[in-house]
């Protein structure tokens, strides 16, 4: 085995300088340590001044670093309106696949309540044999499971749909999608205590805003894997996440997971709420629209470089990014260099979770020229990320929601990167 | 023999697991009749659960322009907030206007969400005559129904909106396994 001697003696596996991921994996180390040297000369042979007193001392709930204070939430608030609209996940300042809760984006739609959890409970009515209710403290007591998963907004990516590309960041596109570790109560042990009825098809779940916030949720899928969550990343949920309790429905469209639960009721049909008819049901260019559409399809975005930022010169490079579906799995993630000429499979950190956020990574070395970058992903299921072409062909623009086609992001001679439709 | 007894313990195993998986400590408290009406305000399209209570246009339209005119602008027209009148007949263009009265399949939803939403700033304020009376005026300002229609429990959900039979459910049971 010939170790690598330089960037040129790397396998290009792609047009346009894209690398075989295993650079990354092994063997490639020679290669980024040449690169890294330039930057590490410039080093100071001094003691810097925290080094010559002790540090602060213990807290206790911990703070990041005021250094970083300027990675923030994308936030839009609703004209008129003060808690209402939402909040973007800064994608493109974050790595690996969890979310930190203070950056979990957020949709509300009357504002974050405040709530008592000893003064908030849980009510299970409709069509069941026991009409229960459950404290927090009650619920504290049932067996938990917790799952790595992620939560999107079925509005996530949509100013895509416009004429021009919106020039944003990353997250300021794609950012209503983040991953937790979600920890909570099967619905199907509660749903049971009070014996739903055989013609219990559908269910209610209604939130403790001032919007109560409502959707309908098939019995088959809150039966399957939903739970009613009260922690996330290992604490109590957040206020804007749904403290105490909020319905999560592992990958359906962000709205249903129902935040501040407050009541269950079981039905033989949907509700047709507000949310579920006049919002978030998809109109088609023949005027028809479809209700009911709750799974997320695959979708994957290049986090590193993309929108807003500017490359340093031609180089090496990775290029990273995230990758989900609501279906499952991530099978690959395929990159182009070249507008979308040649592919070339990245590396999947893992373990790859389904229904979870999967970190794609893949050496791309830069020679300086106008570039276009793409990421498609395909999932277990086989269904592969359509093109804006192709997903626009099919939908119209109308459609709003749903939106998972290929992000493309141009690179120019200068390095930086925008926002482009291919 | 030993391969019955394997077989059995086997069985019961699986049981003892699919038995842990379902198990909770029953905790729920009964909830009483009261308890639930207090707590059960939503309505689907059958109308069941609407309270007793009435209203027409006229009566709705004193409330909007008391409540509602400041976000959803005079007459239905929107700004700041959403447009509830007007559209019908623009889903098909490149740019539909989705309002109460051009896309809203259920009448019953507009009560529902008004009731527990609306006001922005005051929900759960109106009355069931107010919330029946601003029903009315938005359907009326749609042509939906006649301007001295009676909105109340029995004709609220007889209401057929413009839009109805233009959805479709992309939603399909799964297969049992």
């Amino acid at each position: 085995m010939t170790k690598a001697t330089g960037l040129d003696s790397l396998e290009q596996v792609a047009g346009n300088g894209l690398l075989h991921r295993r650079l990354f994996l092994q063997g490639g180390a020679a290669a980024l340590a040449g690169a890294t040297l330039l930057t590490a000369r410039a080093a100071p042979p001094d003691v810097p001044a925290w080094m010559k007193t002790p540090g602060a001392p213990m807290r206790g709930y911990g703070e990041r670093s005021p250094h970083e204070s300027q990675v923030q939430r994308v936030v839009n608030t609703t004209p008129g309106t003060t808690g209402t609209g939402g909040s973007r996940t800064p994608l493109e300042s974050l790595e690996g696949i969890i979310t930190p809760s203070s950056l979990h984006f957020e949709r509300h739609h009357s504002g974050v309540p405040d709530i008592d959890p000893a003064q908030h409970q849980v009510l299970i009515h409709g069509l069941v044999e026991r009409p229960l209710i459950f404290s927090m403290d009650a619920l504290a007591r049932y067996p938990l499971v917790s799952r790595i998963q992620f939560l999107e907004c079925s509005g996530n990516s949509g100013g895509n749909n416009n004429a021009e590309p919106p020039q944003q960041t990353a997250g300021g596109i794609h950012g209503l999608v983040s991953c937790s570790d979600w920890a909570g109560v099967p619905l199907a042990v509660l749903l049971d205590e009070a014996g739903v009825k055989p013609e219990g098809k559908w269910l209610l779940a209604e939130g403790g805003d001032a919007a109560s916030m409502s959707r309908s949720v098939p019995m088959a899928k809150a039966m399957d894997d939903a739970i009613l969550a009260l922690y996330q990343n290992g604490e109590k949920l957040r206020p804007e996440q749904g403290y105490p309790v909020r319905l999560f429905l592992p990958g359906y469209e962000g709205n249903m997971n129902v935040k501040w639960l407050r009541r269950i009721k079981v039905t033989a049909e949907p509700t047709m709420t507000k949310d579920e008819t006049s919002k978030y049901s998809d109109l088609q260019p023949n005027g028809r629209a479809k209700l009911f559409t709750f799974p997320m399809e695959v979708k994957s975005v290049i986090t590193s470089p993309s929108g807003m930022q500017t490359m340093r010169g031609p180089g090496l490079y990775q290029i990273s990014g995230v990758a989900w579906s609501g279906f499952g799995r991530i099978r690959r993630v395929e990159i182009s260099a070249d507008g979308g000429k040649t592919f070339a499979q990245a590396a999947l950190d893992g373990p790859v979770l389904p229904l979870a956020l999967t970190r794609f990574r893949m050496p791309w070395r830069w020679d300086g020229n106008p570039s276009v970058l793409m990421s498609r992903a395909v999932d277990e299921t086989g269904a592969v990320q359509p093109t804006r072409a192709a997903l626009i062909g099919a939908r119209g623009t109308a459609y709003r929601y749903h939106y998972n086609a290929i992000q493309s992001w141009s690179v120019a001679q200068a390095g930086a990167v925008s926002n482009v439709y291919v | 023999m030993f391969e019955r007894t394997l077989v059995v313990a086997a069985a019961s195993f699986a049981w003892l697991v699919c038995a842990a998986a379902q198990e909770g400590p029953k905790l729920g408290v009964p909830a009483t009749p009261e308890q639930i009406a207090g707590w059960d305000v939503s309505i689907g399209p059958d109308g069941a659960g609407l309270p007793p209570g009435s209203g027409n246009a006229a009566a709705g339209k004193t409330v909007y322009e008391a409540k509602c005119v400041a976000c959803h602008g005079v007459d239905g027209k929107g700004q700041p907030n959403d447009q509830l009148v007007g559209g019908q007949g623009t889903l098909k263009d490149a740019a539909p206007v989705r309002t109460l009265g051009s896309y809203w399949p259920y009448a019953t939803t507009v009560f529902d969400y008004v009731r527990r939403a609306m006001p922005y700033v005051a929900p759960h304020s109106l009355t069931p005559d107010e919330t029946y009376a601003l029903t009315a005026y938005l359907l009326a300002l749609n042509g939906v129904i006649a301007q001295d229609a009676v909105m109340d429990a029995t004709t609220l959900p007889k209401v057929v909106m413009p839009n109805r039979d233009n959805f479709d459910s992309a939603y399909r049971e799964p297969k049992r396994r």
